[in-house]
């Protein structure tokens, strides 16, 4: 059997003339969390799409399960589950209502659904509403419901679209333990997301941009392999103005704004730290504090993104 | 647990939940029925009628008595000069006058012609051609009546070189529900056939369920019978309670096969469900998908099938477009059913022209929601 349970290799699709996926290849191992990031638009629900079967590629191939997504896309659709941020459920049916019906799409009877109805409603933490109409839940519990029923046929590779947005954050961990959970039983998870903190959660990530593949690693790669030079955080209290005065200066790679702190890439630690003293000083900016940081992937991606445009 | 089964239930139990819609889908029907069967009626009776006698004579009274024994038309007014006859039709309360000239008896004794004028308010076509026919008809029996009672005088005897005995067939009292009856069926049953099945569709595409179904390895004839059986049930139940009251209300029999009048109708409803899934394919939201339900389900049922407007009165252009309207084949059908009694030997080419529609337009539907997906 395949070690990989996705492998891409150069799918593309076009609408018209527009690229929406330009020649993206990776390989998702079995039972990791594979992160797949990008800003909104950037092909990322193109690409779950026609690995699901819901799209037609324009070119390139992919397997999914062993399956080609074109040719065997029956198959392909018995070994996946798929949950949109949509939380596609029905809302004027009940709780066990919306788990009978997708349940008996993928075919389940009897003792099979009935054990997997109560397994549904106990991960959504429905118990005790099994008759309330869906339209009634809250977000959360809306999503958790909206995964059972994706994966009532117990697939082997879950499909994750965007699957916390409009989540409140307590919901948004709840979740990601429930996701961790299916990881630990072996379930291959494809998971696309713009929150930088669930990518944390990853086993291996990709970030796309404009369709096409910028990079790919594990976070620790991806923090450690990318940033060569120094970032320091510095904390003032005038970030605005400061971001401006530094940018302006040639021996900043690259200064960018988190919450109130700014994040300035220098060539050299100690030789950075000065000339930030100094450049803000002058400007009777003050600064209570510069040190040296691990690089966020928050910071990685910001400095792929400009490097990227930056070439281009 | 079959797929196709679970997504029968489904849907039953979505319709349930809206009774709303259930109940315009079953009662619309029969609210119809009895607003077309008891207003929309083309019988003119009651012609409010103005006489206008300027000849004041034994005779011209004699002539004038005649429309007053008639229920098709009122003589209501006598009027002295033309302006007050022109106040009448100007209000309204007119609509067909006589003026009777002045030397009329004189003319009539010296066995001379008499011109006797109808006035004809044409502001109403339809009424207007039959107040026309029906004055006419009644002078010309009064004058048939004058000569023969002058050649009885002169001993010739009574002698009419025609005798004219009309005789209609299939609905001899001319009724004009009986011949609306069943073209309403048909527009009804396309209409509420296409509206509910293409809404079905968009709905899921709006909530994203449909996204969800895709991913599913449900196939789309599950998902197709699935989604047309229910509606196929309810507009069988729509067509019976509309044969039923116009049985109860307007006395309308089913004088043909009723078995083979539910085959039409089925094969009818199953051409409007394709046309419904096709809709749903083509647009992503309810609001759009509901406009072109009506319009194109609407129009040509009502305008094009000859449910009110006779097909042979239409332009050449327009009796050829009216072939795109199933319902006109369908009518042709119910009419033959429901009040010729005829059956398969008369009606199968229309019986044929209805299953090629249906099965067209169900395949192209259903080759598009196989690929829908893509086009997006």
């Amino acid at each position: 059997m395949d070690q990989f349970a996705i492998d891409v290799s150069s799918l593309t699709k076009k609408f018209g003339s527009f690229t929406a996926v330009d020649a993206i290849s990776f390989k998702v191992k079995r039972g990791e969390i594979f992160g797949f990031l990008g800003a909104n638009g950037a092909g990322k629900s193109t690409t779950i799409k026609m690995l699901c079967g819901l799209l037609q590629s324009t070119s390139g191939t992919a397997t999914v399960g062993g399956f080609e997504i074109n040719s065997e896309a029956e198959q392909v659709k018995s070994s996946i589950g798929y949950m949109s941020q949509k939380f596609s459920l029905y809302d004027d049916l009940t709780v066990v209502q919306n788990i009978k019906f997708f349940g008996g799409v993928y075919g389940l009877r009897n003792t099979k659904l009935m054990e997997r109805m109560e397994w549904a409603v106990e991960i959504a933490g429905l118990r005790g509403w099994e008759n309330s109409l869906t339209k009634t839940l809250s977000g959360g519990y809306k999503q958790r419901l909206a995964l059972g029923c994706a994966i009532l046929h117990e697939p082997e590779i879950l499909f994750l679209d965007e699957p916390t947005g409009g989540v409140d954050p307590i919901s948004r961990r709840n979740f990601w333990e429930l996701i961790n959970q299916l990881s630990e039983q072996g379930v291959t998870i494809l998971v696309t997301t713009h929150f930088l903190d669930e990518a944390e959660y990853c086993n291996d990530i990709i970030l796309i941009d404009a369709g096409r593949l910028i990079a790919s690693g594990s976070p620790t790669e991806l923090k450690t392999q990318h940033i060569a030079d120094p970032i320091l955080e510095v904390s003032t209290d005038n970030p605005v103005e400061a971001l401006e005065e530094i940018r302006s200066r040639s021996w900043a790679v690259e200064v960018s704004v988190f919450g109130t702190k700014l994040h300035v890439i220098v060539e050299d630690e100690g030789k950075g730290k000065e000339l930030i003293t100094q450049a803000l000083r002058r400007r009777n900016i003050s600064v209570s504090r510069i040190e040296r940081i691990t690089p966020s992937l928050e910071d990685v991606f910001l400095y792929l993104l400009s490097e990227k445009s930056g070439k281009d | 647990m079959t797929p196709l089964f679970a997504v029968l239930r489904k849907e039953f139990r979505q319709i349930r939940r809206d009774p709303t819609s259930l109940g315009m889908l079953l009662f619309l029907p029969a609210g119809l029925i009895i607003l077309v069967g008891y207003a929309l009626n083309f019988d003119v009776k009651h012609i409010p009628l103005a006489t206008f006698d300027q000849d004041r004579t034994v005779q011209s009274r004699d002539f004038l008595r005649a429309f007053g024994r008639t229920e098709y038309i009122d003589h209501r007014f006598e009027v002295r000069n033309y302006e007050e006859l022109e106040e009448l039709f100007n209000g309204g309360r007119a609509s067909a006058a006589l003026v009777v000239p002045p030397d009329f008896s004189r003319e009539i004794s010296a066995g001379r012609e008499v011109g006797v004028q109808i006035i004809v308010d044409g502001s109403d076509a339809n009424s207007a051609s039959q107040a026309v026919s029906y004055v006419s008809r009644m002078i010309s029996e009064y004058s048939l009546q004058l000569t023969s009672n002058a050649q009885f005088r002169v001993g010739q005897g009574e002698f009419q070189p025609f005798d004219f005995r009309p005789r209609v067939w299939y609905n001899p009292d001319l009724i004009s529900s009986k011949f609306l009856l069943p073209g309403l069926i048909g527009f009804l049953l396309v209409l509420t056939a296409v509206v509910s099945t293409s809404l079905t569709v968009v709905r899921e595409k709006e909530r994203g369920t449909m996204e969800q179904i895709m991913v599913s390895p449900l196939r789309p004839f599950e998902l197709i019978l699935g989604k047309t059986i229910p509606y196929m049930l309810i507009s069988l139940i729509a067509s019976s309670v509309i044969l039923v009251l116009g049985y109860l209300l307007f006395d309308i029999e089913i004088s043909g096969s009723i078995l083979l009048l539910y085959v039409a109708i089925f094969i009818l409803i199953l051409g409007a469900l394709g046309q419904g899934l096709l809709i749903s394919t083509v647009t992503n939201s309810q609001q759009v998908a509901f406009m072109i339900a009506i319009f194109s389900s609407l129009l040509p049922s009502f305008l094009l099938s000859g449910f009110v407007f006779p097909i042979s009165n239409m332009p050449m252009i327009l009796q050829i477009l009216s072939n795109i309207a199933v319902a006109k084949f369908f009518l042709v059908i119910c009419r033959g059913i429901i009040l010729k009694g005829v059956g398969l030997e008369a009606l199968w080419d229309q019986f044929v022209y209805m299953s090629i529609f249906a099965t067209v337009v169900l395949s192209v539907s259903m080759k598009r929601m196989r690929t829908g997906q893509n086009s997006k």
